[in-house]
């Protein structure tokens, strides 16, 4: 029997004992005598978050395959007992052994969004681990980052030892295999992270010097030794259908947020969305053959106990074979009462068809996202949808019996004005309109009900709007407050809601988005004065932030409202990830001419991503 | 058929809210490949009820949850079947065909419970504790303040306590339980070390549930057989033979016509939930 970290006196004071129990099916437990690595695996939120995320479930099974490594989990203990950890001095623990993670040999954390970085400190601090990677001795975890924040890794580099640009599946085996022979060889942890550095797409901090100029912007990045690459690749699986894919994932004993099997259909986006990180980051695009996803959705099926499988991708309707395996799902596990969720599908015929048969129409809603209201920003930000596909989508919904749609929308893009924000509700108005138009009275089960929500935009490294500047707080809920005011003013408005996001919280994420080195001493000062899980609402506070900029001497405004030039050196550009600045370059002039790019399909623009020799980029046209 | 399952809950599942533990049940029953009987409607759910919610922190040898499985399963093989999905934590220990009618629903029939009741190590009183006992239990009333929704309300716990003594320093409680009149072991401790003037610090004692009982005796005689005995094993034997048992009757799924009809009669192979009601189709 496991002994657990925690006396049941503690576990039976806290909210919800299971996130910190472990011994979840599935968990793999492994004698610690007999394995030469033990690596912990950390997503720095919430255990339902984290539990929910697939990128941990593939490292995780793709780690245990190793006899020689034993890959545990551990994930931010929640405000009730980090508070009872502290008091106590109770070292952070991995959910199957329940040994402290300051005895292991990696601490792994993967970075998904910027809003929780002082979770990591969290995690560093309640482990015992120095926040300061130059502080840490032998006795310390190679701290590891990695995910699409490791994209600009800068404000929190001196958080850790090694970031990994790219994707998992492909040089963690060397990475563990240097860090074996290091360690049977006697090799200092400093040797180990020089060594480590030459591994294409691994990333050492420390290894690497930023000057700045007067103006605050950088001067120069370099390696400070010999032998150190000046440019870091990112990684990319080209073989996705053979990749390691979790069969067996952990199932937990509590909800959480994703509590289905997920089927990752296809990675990257062909259509080249100006706003979206993603669709750059993970380019090119690359599909899983439809039989492995088959065999990985019945085995994932069996092996979990699961009610419920979901597709994942960016853009699911771009699966060439989406019909295929829509069918196969349905077909295969309807009458075994599994329910398919089909996110991500673009509205259309076919869409609708296999959704009728998934959902209960008059329950579930329709979703679109525009992310724009007016055909001209539409254009500026290249999202490829017109105003017809969307009134037609809506159309042909409404004809088969929905009467639930959902609209998402970004404000404060680059080049709106405020005649683009009105068009936010001139478009739910026609979606409206429509509605009330083409169905007679006696076929309507009662109003449409619309929902208009919009969240602010953060521009992100590598996409072409990271020139873009941003705003205020006090503008961004200006902007709101127009799109508000306009419904407020429309015929159906009592058929349209609309819900905003917060605005402050837009310009933290925007600074850590693609803040530099410095920023690391607001965040470490935020934490310091009881920052933690910035991303729940209960938690935010703004004030805190303001002042710790302040106390770290940075502006805040330099990081947000300065549109940047084309010269600019970015604390990321050391990053490599096939698409060229020269082409997000382009992309961004394209945007101020309101020119449309093809999706990679249509026409090849050149991106650069063609140079990992793959995926979309070598399909037969 | 409907089925009595009889599992042990303990280690760290003691943690595991009593929801929760339906949600493992539904995904166990999927992993183990047992055909299941589902509600009709819009959204199916599992035929599937418990008996007795434990609380979270409590261990017991004896809960109890009652299922429709649509095709027969040999006892041993089901209860193999379960724990060899099953976590550390969770031991199935019976499978029992039940009588259909309403009436034998485990929910409905709970009448007492066994509970076995020690001090966490560290936490037990200095002074004497236990001798006490048996001159507690013989009084005529033992008025105690029970919790309610609303507050707080005095009752009379002495007639809902059917045994209690002490035994190597475990307190062994017999209680009626159920949804008329439940007593939990713990305000029972807490009223009798109430008259030796001790109060007990929070998480104190260790609890376990030994038994749950059905309350089978006439003309207000007390009758308790534990609710597992109201049952009878399935044997492989029966349901190769036949290909049906005797709580068939009631088949009403309309699907039964596209069933298959190839019995796997090894009983082990992957492909068992390929085997289904031989009997449905005999009657569709």
């Amino acid at each position: 029997m496991r002994k657990l970290a925690l006396p049941d006196e503690i576990l039976l004071s806290i909210e919800k004992p299971a996130r910190y129990i472990g011994g979840e099916v599935n968990a793999v437990m492994k004698d610690k005598e007999s394995v030469d690595i033990r690596f912990c695996m950390c997503f720095p939120d919430v255990y339902e978050i984290g539990m929910s995320h697939l990128g941990i479930q593939i490292l995780y099974d793709m780690f245990n395959r190793r006899s020689d490594v034993w890959c545990e989990r551990v994930y931010s203990p929640w405000v009730d007992l980090d508070k009872v950890m502290r008091e106590q001095h109770i070292p952070l623990f991995a959910l199957e052994s329940q040994d402290p993670v300051k005895e292991f040999d990696f601490l792994g954390i993967t970075l998904q969004y910027e809003m929780c970085y002082t979770n990591i400190l969290q995690i560093l601090d309640l482990s015992g681990i120095p926040l300061s990677a130059a502080r840490r001795g032998e006795d310390c975890p190679i701290v590891i980052g990695g995910g699409p924040c490791a994209y600009n890794p800068e404000p929190i580099a001196e958080f850790f030892d090694l970031f990994y640009i790219g994707e998992g599946e492909t040089v963690y085996d060397p990475l563990l295999d240097l860090y074996k022979e290091c360690r049977q060889n006697g090799v200092s942890r400093r040797d180990f992270l020089r060594r480590a550095s030459r591994i294409p797409g691994i990333y050492v901090p420390s290894l690497y010097e930023t000057t700045y100029r007067e103006d605050g912007t950088i001067a120069s990045f370099a390696p400070i030794e010999e032998g150190v690459p000046a440019v870091v690749e990112k990684q990319v699986e080209m073989d996705v259908t053979n990749a390691p894919y979790p069969e067996s994932p952990v199932v937990p004993y509590i909800k959480v947020t994703q509590d289905r099997v997920v089927l990752e259909i296809q990675r990257g986006c062909i259509r080249g969305c100006r706003f979206c990180q993603a669709g750059m980051l993970y380019r090119p695009t690359r599909e899983r053959s439809l039989e492995i996803l088959k065999q990985h959705a019945e085995r994932m099926l069996k092996h979990t106990g699961h009610e419920e499988i979901s597709l994942s991708s960016l853009s699911s309707s771009d699966y060439s074979d989406l019909a295929g395996i829509v069918n196969y799902l349905i077909d295969e596990f309807q009458n075994q009462n599994i329910n398919i969720c089909l996110p991500s599908l673009r509205i259309d015929a076919f869409s609708l068809d296999v959704m009728s048969k998934v959902q209960d129409i008059k329950k579930s809603s329709l979703t679109f996202a525009p992310e724009a209201g007016s055909q001209r920003m539409r254009n500026v930000i290249n999202k490829g949808l017109t105003e017809e596909d969307i009134l037609v989508g809506a159309s042909q919904a409404f004809h088969g019996g929905w009467n639930k749609v959902k609209l998402y929308f970004m404000l404060g893009l680059p080049l709106e004005e405020e005649e683009d924000r009105k068009d936010i509700a001139h478009l739910a108005e026609k979606i409206a309109t429509t509605y009330y138009d083409e169905i007679p009275k006696e076929a309507r089960a009662g109003k449409c009900q619309i929902t208009v929500s919009t969240s602010f935009f953060v521009p992100k490294p590598f996409t072409p709007f990271q020139w873009a500047r941003m705003y205020t707080p006090g503008d961004y809920l200006g902007f709101a407050k127009t799109v508000n005011h306009e419904i407020k003013a429309m015929k159906n408005q009592k058929s349209i809601r609309y819900n905003w996001h917060q605005a402050d919280e837009t310009v933290l994420e925007g600074i850590f988005a693609r803040g530099d080195r410095r920023v690391a001493k607001a965040i470490r000062i935020a934490y310091e004065h009881g920052a933690l899980f910035d991303a729940w609402t209960e938690y935010w506070n703004y004030e805190r932030w303001v002042d710790a900029f302040a106390e770290a001497g940075l502006d805040m405004d330099f990081y947000t409202l300065r549109e940047r030039s084309e010269d600019e050196i970015f604390p990321w550009d050391f990053i490599r990830i096939g698409v060229t600045k020269k082409f997000l370059w382009r992309e961004w002039q394209r945007a101020h001419e309101r020119e449309v790019t093809p999706n990679c399909r249509v026409r090849c623009s050149g991106c650069g991503a063609a140079s990992y020799g793959g995926g979309v980029c070598l399909e037969k046209k | 058929m409907r089925v009595r399952v009889k599992f042990s809950k303990y280690s760290i599942m003691k943690f595991i809210g009593h929801l929760d533990v339906m949600r493992y049940f539904q995904k166990a029953i999927r992993r183990a490949g047992i055909d299941i009987a589902y509600s009709e409607g819009i959204s199916p759910h599992m035929i599937m009820s418990f008996a007795q919610p434990l609380g979270v922190g409590l261990t017991s040898d004896a809960e109890y949850m009652d299922i429709e499985v649509r095709t027969p399963i040999a006892s041993r093989e089901a209860i193999d079947r379960l724990n060899r999905v099953g976590v550390e934590g969770i031991t199935v220990t019976e499978w029992k065909q039940i009588p259909q009618d309403k009436a034998s629903k485990a929910m409905t029939l709970v009448a007492a419970a066994d509970y076995q009741l020690r001090f966490r190590k560290g936490y037990a009183p200095k002074l004497d504790w236990q001798s006490n006992i048996s001159h507690f239990q013989a009084q005529k009333s033992i008025p105690a303040l029970k919790k309610t929704k609303k507050g707080e309300k005095e009752i009379d716990i002495r007639p809902l306590i059917y045994d209690m003594h002490v035994n190597a320093g475990t307190v062994y409680l017999q209680l009626s339980a159920g949804s008329e009149a439940n007593l939990k072991p713990e305000l029972v401790m807490d009223t009798y070390l109430a008259t030796l003037g001790i109060t007990p610090e929070p998480f104190s004692y260790e609890i376990h549930r030994a038994e749950l009982y059905a309350d089978i005796g006439r003309e207000g005689k007390r009758k308790l057989v534990p609710l597992g005995a109201l049952g009878h094993d399935v044997e492989a034997a029966v349901i190769r033979n036949d290909g049906h048992n005797d709580s068939h009757d009631d088949c009403n799924n309309d699907n039964c016509s596209d069933r298959h009809n190839d019995s796997c009669d090894d009983g082990h192979s992957d492909n068992c939930d390929d085997r289904r009601d031989v009997t449905c189709e005999e009657r569709a």
